[in-house]
């Protein structure tokens, strides 16, 4: 059986910057494994620009932001097996791959995690009504337009405010289509506010808030949506149901890691984020698995995506060079008003980062990390909304072994 | 006379909630920016707001039937559907690359129209 130091499942932005973070530090046998034709993960076909404002300090298009790694993994001669898709990792991993010539093993010694996601269709599912064609999710629309010149329709409804959506109706009102409205069923935008500026207010597209689609009308070609009003608990309110004729229903309900093949593993996953748990370093419960990016928990910037894969090369060469890593025994949990936080346990013997959302929006507050009676970090903040990701450097000192640290956030 | 308003900062991902109150293009007063591009940003929207576009143009010869492009500088907003306009017309023949620039100047706004994917010709790809 081939063996190899390291295989990286997935050649996008998190992929990339692990391999070329890793040969920097002097770990020769890389191999990416990504399945389609070329690198670069998603960000292909995110052709508007705003990336790299965090990395490189300058605006790019997604295929150029690609484009810069992609570049530097060649010139490092980094190995890259595109057309192959991993169909299995054993818990001692052993990476099983379907490549053009055929049904691959390969025995690495560490292989990271860097599937990205993909996008939920959940909340389509539950809508009554009939199955007729032009219901899209935005990132399948998004492919459709961007890479192989195929415009979805004309008169567009969007259901759900998460950023892809957002993007999409910019680009659709830029090709001459008519986006009539967004209707998300929680009371606030799941999507980042420069989004909403800049793709809804930009074009005078309406955002309609607690608001849902309830019924599908169409028999072949979808005709119109019914949509209502929803109350505290989603449910419709009735009395407000308005009809909005359209040839297209775009879906952009949300992204969930794409973990497959991290279950094939054994690797244990956290209900609240739907990627693996990880410590520090970003290994896994799989002693020399290591995730980063969208399949660890779902980013809005690839910029953080990017800092986070080459933050975790530094232990994966560890990893490689001593056969494992320190011990992290001690537990980190969010209290309630906290969606999720990376990593989930520690060893309380260097610094790390915490990364984390919050449930609902809250004002201006206070983030505090707390072990036991101590206050180990705290972060104050104009604003904290689900769309933003908040991360901050956490300084061991103060922390002791043993019990475990919470991360709370206190309204101001 | 004086106005209020709240703009939402869209120059970096932090997207600050800006309250001003401004009298025709003159801030009065100004809360909420993190940094100073915040200031500069809403200015710029009182007199002249901009942005920027990024499409995609046909092209032949590559192993996609499209190739993305986007601006240079950012445009005033009013323009933006002129500009694409002539972004519409543009037909690429394989191999191009990034920076590439397709149009020069377009519409005479001082910003140009550039390839932000390197395509190869389908042969060699
Ligand atoms: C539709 C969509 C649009 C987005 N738009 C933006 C945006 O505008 N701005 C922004 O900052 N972020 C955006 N994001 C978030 C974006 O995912 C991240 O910025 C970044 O691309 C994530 O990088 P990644 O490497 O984790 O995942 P990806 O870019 O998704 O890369 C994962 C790669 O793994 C490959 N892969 C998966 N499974 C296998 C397998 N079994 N075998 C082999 N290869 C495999 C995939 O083909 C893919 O190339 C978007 C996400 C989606 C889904
Ligand atoms: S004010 Fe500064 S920090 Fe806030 S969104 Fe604008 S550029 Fe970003």
């Amino acid at each position: 059986m081939e063996r190899r130091d390291v295989v990286i499942i997935g050649g996008g932005p998190a992929g990339l910057a692990a391999a070329v973070e890793l040969k920097k530090r002097n770990i020769a046998d890389v191999l990416i494994i990504e399945r389609e034709k070329q690198l670069g993960g998603i960000l292909r076909q995110c052709i508007h620009d705003g990336f790299g404002l965090t990395r490189f300090g300058e605006s790019f298009s997604g295929p150029e932001y690609s484009q810069r790694f992609i570049d530097e993994a060649a010139a490092l001669g980094i190995d890259a097996m595109t057309n192959a898709t991993v169909i299995d990792l054993s818990p001692d991993k052993v990476v099983t791959v379907a490549a053009q010539d055929g049904l691959k093993r390969i025995q690495a010694n560490a292989v990271i995690l860097a599937m990205g996601c993909r996008e939920r269709t959940r909340g389509a599912l539950a809508i009554p009504g009939s199955r007729p064609s032009g219901i899209y999710t935005a990132g399948v629309a998004q492919s459709y337009m961007n890479l192989y010149n195929t415009m979805v329709g004309k008169e567009i409804v969007i259901m759900g405010s998460g950023d892809i959506g957002l993007i999409m109706a910019r680009r659709f009102t830029l090709e001459g289509a008519h986006v009539k409205a967004v209707f998300e069923v929680l009371p606030y935008p799941s999507g980042l506010p420069r989004n909403i500026e800049q793709c809804l207010n930009d074009y005078d597209i309406p955002l309609y808030l607690s608001h849902s689609v309830i019924n599908i009308v169409g028999d072949k070609r979808i005709e119109g949506v019914e949509v209502a009003q929803v109350d505290a608990r989603m449910n419709p309110i009735s009395g407000t149901n308005r009809y909005f004729p359209c040839d297209t229903l775009i879906l952009s309900v949300g992204l969930i890691p794409e973990n497959e093949l991290s279950l094939a593993a054994g690797v244990e996953l956290d209900v609240r984020t739907k990627g693996a748990f990880v410590d520090e370093s970003h290994q896994t419960s799989v002693p020399g698995v290591f995730a980063a990016g969208n399949v660890l928990h779902v980013h809005d910037l690839v910029d953080f995506v990017s800092l986070e894969a080459e933050s975790l090369a530094e232990s994966a060469a560890q990893f490689i060079r001593e056969g494992e890593l320190p011990a992290c025994g001690i537990a980190l949990t969010p209290s309630p008003e906290i969606g999720h936080i990376i990593p989930q346990k520690i060893s309380g013997t260097r610094d790390f980062q915490l990364s984390l959302r919050v449930r609902k929006p809250v004002g201006k507050c206070k983030i505090v990390v707390r072990q036991g009676e101590r206050e180990i970090k705290s972060v104050s903040l104009p604003k904290a909304i689900p769309a933003e990701m908040i991360q901050f450097a956490v300084s061991c000192e103060k922390i002791s072994s043993g019990e475990p640290i919470e991360v709370s956030v206190y309204e101001r | 006379m004086s106005d209020k308003r709240t703009f939402t900062c869209i120059v970096c991902p932090n997207g600050c909630t800006i309250e001003t109150v401004f009298d025709g293009d003159k801030i009065l007063e100004i809360n909420g920016q993190q940094c100073k591009r915040g200031e500069e940003y809403v200015r710029q929207e009182l007199t002249d707001p901009r942005r920027t576009i990024a499409s995609s143009v046909p092209i032949s010869g590559a192993t996609l039937p499209l190739c993305s492009v986007r601006l240079t500088k950012a445009i005033p907003k009013r323009e933006i559907f002129n500009v694409m306009r002539e972004i519409n017309k543009v037909r690429l023949a394989a191999p191009v690359s990034i920076g590439h620039v397709v149009i020069q100047d377009v519409c005479g706004l001082g910003s140009d129209v550039i390839v932000t994917k390197n395509l190869p010709k389908a042969t060699e790809a």
